[in-house]
């Protein structure tokens, strides 16, 4: 478990003082895929580097399994690092080594395997991330895709059981993304590997995380889990990113208002709730008439939601969204 | 042409070729021994560096570029008794040595620190994060991914001390330098002139080419 306790950075520019992070508590729990989600310099780098402490903590303290790291001499924090993996945007593979040569790097840096161990262990580890034909190639004979699978097997070297990632999927092309993201869901599940990630893609957090701390200006301004921000988002700039996601545009959404009559509600389902006939048979009982304005029906990790816009005319409206509230439906009025 | 080359003696020409490797060769044995942890030293307390070091950087820049805009010729006499010190001479190869190193070195010791910029930080980031101490950075890492870059660095500083070493023919080191100044310079001998400059050239296009060999061989981007 990570725990983050009125932890807070800033820097000394000159004779001022910049705050990239304001004091903040987290709590990550064992097992989970916590994603961080802010847009650049909203302080979500900053954040992840201080639990590795690439980055040293102004004031507070954080806890892993109940260890304050913040207090380790600098030969613990060589060990404490020894136990965490980190992968990165850039990937950051060495040039000069082979792919088998940079898996096994943490494990001759640590010293603790024979020449024997390691390479059997790197031989694993390849053909978990399923590059074993390419151990002897050098990172540049690489794809993105596949650069990212070397940056995990060598970031899981050393079986830790925290793995942190630096926007491990903003230099990929979205099908790539989406491999490297199901990589990393297995291995979560597999291994039971907390995983922390920061991206400023909100379809990231969607498809793997189970919480969500969302970052703006050096702030935490909403956190909890995901399908709870991502569908009842409270803050503007998390309204902003479900927005952009959604890739809804205030502008249309109004003018497409403008064209139809009656007054306008907005569904959230969740869970077994997505999949039942709902609709038609509320419409039949209230006389209602509905149309489907906009809408969506996806995951976010493994629970299924929906989120749907509709027009209701016609028939008896107030007991129409009374019943759908009464099936555990989320119903917001957009227009009375 | 027997008549043009009258004055070439060459088992003179033979002696002056090898002593001429031989201070090429053992000048920059001593110049990477020295220079490669200097260019270490000025990277890692240079300017946003892992160990940033404003006053001591500063200080080390200004010794080394005092010793780069110091001319070689001026350098050579100055350290003369310098090198009675180490070698008891200051003539011959071994009198020779001393000054080439001192010149090459802060040179070098430059090339090295740019080549060590050029690694990727996100590299040095990623080896921190495995948990690396400061020595496994320097040589798990920093080394081995700035090698094309050294490499390279080695081959102009060879070559720049192949001038110096001709120069060092001025205060009594020898060398094909040393011929071409003594014979081809003082005597008019335009014969040993032309043959020691042929011998310098063919000597520089053997290291440019044997390094850029190298770097190609080392590089994997």
């Amino acid at each position: 478990m990570i725990e983050f306790q009125r932890v807070h950075k800033a820097y000394k520019v000159g004779q001022r003082e910049i705050t990239a992070l304001e004091p903040c508590d987290l709590q990550i729990e064992q097992g989970q895929i916590y994603g961080l989600i802010g847009h650049s310099g909203a302080g979500k780098s900053t954040l992840l580097r201080l639990i590795n402490r690439l980055e040293e903590p102004s004031a507070g303290s954080i806890l892993v399994d109940g260890e304050d790291v913040t207090a380790l001499s600098p030969k613990g924090l060589r060990q404490f690092r020894q136990k965490l993996g980190m992968i990165f945007q850039h990937f950051n593979l060495l040039s000069s080594k082979t792919v088998a040569d940079n898996v096994a790097m943490p494990l001759k840096l640590a010293g603790q395997m024979s020449s024997n161990q390691i390479s059997s262990r790197v031989a694993m580890l390849l053909d978990r991330v399923g590059l074993t034909d390419h151990a002897n190639k050098y990172p540049a004979q690489l794809s993105g895709g596949q650069k990212q699978r070397v940056g995990i097997a060598r970031a899981l070297a050393t079986s830790p059981k925290i793995l942190l990632c630096d926007e491990a999927t903003s230099a990929l092309d979205p099908q790539t993304t989406a491999q490297v993201l199901q990589l990393l869901n297995e291995l979560n599940r597999e291994l039971n590997l907390t995983i922390v990630l920061i991206t400023h893609e909100m379809d990231v957090i969607r498809r793997i995380c189970d919480q969500v701390a969302v970052l703006d200006k050096g702030k935490i301004v909403e956190q909890g889990p995901v399908a709870e921000v991502f569908l009842h988002p409270k803050h503007p700039t998390t309204q902003r990113f479900v927005y952009e996601a959604e890739q809804l545009d205030e502008d249309d959404i109004n003018s497409d208002f403008e064209r139809v009559s009656g007054r306008i509600i907005r569904l959230t389902f969740q869970g077994d709730a997505t999949y039942a006939p709902l609709l038609g048979h509320v419409a039949r009982e209230t006389g209602v008439d509905y149309s489907i304005l906009g809408g969506r029906i996806d995951h976010i990790r493994d629970t299924p939601y929906g989120q749907l816009t509709l027009s209701l005319v016609g028939g008896d409206a107030d007991a129409a969204i009374a019943q759908l509230k009464s099936a555990q439906v989320t119903v917001e009025v957009l227009r009375g | 042409m027997n008549h043009f080359f009258s004055n070439i003696d060459w088992f003179d020409i033979w002696m002056a070729t090898l002593d001429t490797l031989m201070m090429l060769g053992g000048s920059i044995i001593f110049t990477v021994l020295l220079g490669l942890p200097l260019g270490v030293l000025l990277f890692l307390t240079g300017p946003k560096q892992m160990y940033e070091q404003k006053g001591f950087y500063a200080a080390l820049s200004l010794v080394v570029n005092v010793l780069r805009s110091l001319p070689f010729i001026i350098l050579l006499i100055v350290m003369i008794p310098f090198t009675l010190m180490i070698t008891g001479t200051s003539l011959g190869v071994a009198g020779a040595i001393p000054p080439l190193v001192a010149g090459a070195t802060p040179f070098f010791a430059r090339l090295v620190e740019t080549a060590l910029r050029e690694v990727d930080k996100g590299i040095i980031e990623a080896t921190q994060a495995m948990g690396a101490s400061t020595k496994q950075i320097i040589f798990s890492a920093l080394l081995p991914e700035a090698r094309p870059g050294i490499i390279a660095a080695i081959t102009v500083t060879a070559i720049t001390l192949v001038s110096y070493t001709a120069m060092a023919g001025v205060v009594g080191a020898g060398g094909l330098g040393d011929l071409a100044i003594r014979y081809g310079y003082q005597r008019f001998q335009t014969d040993v002139m032309v043959v020691t400059v042929v011998l310098l050239l063919i000597l520089v296009q053997i290291l440019q080419s044997l390094g850029d060999r190298l770097v190609v061989h080392y590089s994997r981007k």
